[in-house]
């Protein structure tokens, strides 16, 4: 196991390396001066070459990398050129929100994929079974920024049951929970379906109904448990959905999380904070895959001698 | 339970379904336009944000544009920015992605590490990041979205490449003296091909979702350009007053998208038949 673990991390090192390379060419690749484009045209020489040197920008491009990647290393990405604010903090003060979201987000996608997933694999074939097909394929092709917008127009403007935008109360989670959950949903509920098909088909589901044991329980305590690994899987892949979903999820809904900085930064052109944003996501990313893999490895544990 | 011959039927018609969507939003696109009474861009000041009527069938927008005009506009777009990415995406993954498998060592290397930098981005978010630095285009976003998208491509040829190697037949024309490039051309690009074709069918449905997420966000398609995203970003500010400016817009990606969902995953099962349980 600690072999697999060492393996799995050695691996993960220079992707981590690469992902930080390309958020910092990022800044260099804004056509003309990058200085320029962040003050806009109206800025004085004096001004630019401050911004500049802060940023700097004057510096051989060998030397911005080192100190780009050494100020990763000691969590130092810099300052915003919009609030002043370290990029470290605003990340950090916004970072609650999105982790909020998520977790509601994927709690809402479980209650409603595996439900449906293991019922229309009970009943595949049916029309039951073609039903939650078609459902979680509608939910596929639903976009975030058409579902999350019909659902305040129906449950805010309409019903008045829920507040449009702002976070504060379980209520102004709600919408957003299932704008972004719903999508993960119909993925999951794919996948719960799939895996729990092949279960069904193998000999000891056979085995255990010819020793009496009730279909549900057959179902539910022999098949289901051993289909939760691909089941997991997906769910961690998903995450980052969850990700790219929350910007424009929390666009939407004026939550105040990592994607709507990001948003608002791009805006305001400030591509340090926007730097920062990108590679928090992409780590997390990186970080939640490398995290899925392991469990992997820990419940199957052939995977680890591969 | 599995019996294939019961789901089998279903899935036919999903596809079928599927084509027809697709097939009519594509004459809709080429010849909605020109039959349509009212031009995109002509504003209607007077009538702005006018519901659905006899005379605008989908209402008016925020500045008195009718918007059904708009929405068979916007479907050129999305056509144009589906086929472009899948076409440009399509080719250099599957070139990368075969000469990595065939060549191994340093070629499989960088393109893999390339791969594996590119996929620790999770979904749109390096598009955005892009479009950011580079500024909000149809161009740029075009450029973005084939950035993320031959990826996928080239790690699905990769492996498929890396099996029909050791086939016989690869090996028989090696051996007759067939150079890299005729084997990989004419005995290992198209043992991938099948698998390409889903992917590009579901990849149609991805960039067309992915340019409508990045033009909701203003990083896309600028007005007065019609765009189904740009037009939901418009939308946006009159839920409460003009649902009608979301609505349409909305179903119209929706539909799309489900339309080639649909076909992409006729088409996998007809690929694979192991998949049809």
């Amino acid at each position: 196991m600690f072999r697999f673990v060492l393996r799995r991390l050695t691996l993960t090192v220079p992707v981590l390396i690469g992902v930080s390379t390309l958020v910092f060419l990022l800044i260099h690749l804004i056509p003309g001066d990058p200085v320029q484009a962040m003050l806009g045209d109206s800025a004085s020489p004096q001004d630019i070459d401050t911004l500049r040197e802060r940023l700097g920008l004057n510096r051989p491009l060998y030397v911005q990398y080192a100190s780009f990647m050494n100020g990763i290393v000691r969590g130092d990405l810099g300052t915003s050129i919009r609030t002043n604010q370290t990029v470290t903090s605003a990340i950090a003060e916004r970072m609650p929100a999105t982790a909020e979201l998520a977790a509601a987000s994927m709690t809402v996608a479980i209650l409603i994929a595996i439900p449906l997933g293991i019922l229309a694999a009970v009943r595949a074939g049916t029309s039951v079974d073609h039903v939650a097909t078609t459902l979680a394929l509608l939910g596929i092709s639903m976009p975030t920024f058409w579902l999350g917008p019909l659902l305040a127009i129906v449950f805010s403007v309409s019903l008045g049951w829920l507040p449009v935008s702002g976070r504060g109360t379980l209520a102004h989670l709600v919408l957003p929970a299932i704008t972004l959950g719903a999508p993960l949903a119909a993925g999951l509920a794919r996948m719960t379906r799939a895996s729990l098909i092949e279960e069904l088909g193998e000999l000891y589901v056979l085995a255990a109904r010819a020793r009496g044991v009730s279909r549900v329980r057959a179902v539910l305590k022999h098949a289901f448990r051993n289909s939760l690994i691909p089941i997991v899987t997906v769910l961690g892949l998903q995450f980052g959905a969850v990700l790219t979903g929350a910007v424009i999820t929390e666009t939407i809904f004026a939550w105040p999380g990592i994607g709507r900085l990001l948003i608002q930064s791009i805006s305001a052109r400030d591509y340090p904070a926007v730097q920062g944003c990108i590679l928090l996501i992409a780590v997390t990313y990186v970080s939640v895959n490398l995290l899925v893999d392991l469990a992997y490895g820990f419940l199957d544990p052939r995977i680890r001698y591969e | 339970m599995n019996d294939g011959v019961r789901t089998r039927r279903p899935q036919r018609t999903l596809l079928w379904i599927g084509a027809s969507i697709v097939a009519l939003t594509a004459v809709a696109a080429i010849a909605g336009p020109l039959l349509m009474p009212y031009d995109p861009a002509s504003q209607e000041l007077a009538l702005r944000l006018e519901g659905p009527s006899g005379t605008h069938l989908f209402g008016l927008d925020e500045l008195g544009r009718d918007i059904l005009a708009r929405v068979l506009a916007g479907a050129r777009i999305s056509f144009l920015v589906g086929l472009t990415v899948v076409s440009f995406s399509a080719f250099i993954g599957t070139m990368l992605g075969a000469m990595a498998a065939y060549f191994g060592g340093v070629v499989d290397d960088l393109v893999s590490r390339v791969v594996d930098v590119l996929l620790a981005f999770p979904g749109l978010l390096l598009a955005i990041a892009l479009v950011a630095v580079l500024g909000p285009s149809l161009g740029n976003v075009l450029f973005a979205l084939t950035i993320i998208g031959w990826v996928g491509y080239a790690r699905l040829v990769r492996g498929q490449v890396l099996r029909a190697r050791e086939f016989e037949y690869v090996q028989a024309a090696r051996a007759l003296g067939a150079g890299a490039g005729r084997v990989l051309w004419r005995h290992l690009i198209p043992t991938a091909l099948p698998a390409v074709v889903v992917q590009a069918t579901l990849g149609m449905a991805g960039a067309i979702i992915s340019e409508a997420a990045l033009s909701f966000l203003g990083l896309g398609v600028q007005p007065p350009t019609p765009s189904w995203g740009t037009m939901l970003n418009g939308g946006r500010a009159h839920l409460l007053d003009a649902p009608h400016l979301t609505l349409f817009p909305g179903l119209a990606i929706a539909l799309l998208v489900l339309g080639f969902n649909f076909v992409g995953d006729g088409l996998r099962d007809l690929a694979d038949p192991r998949e049809q349980r």
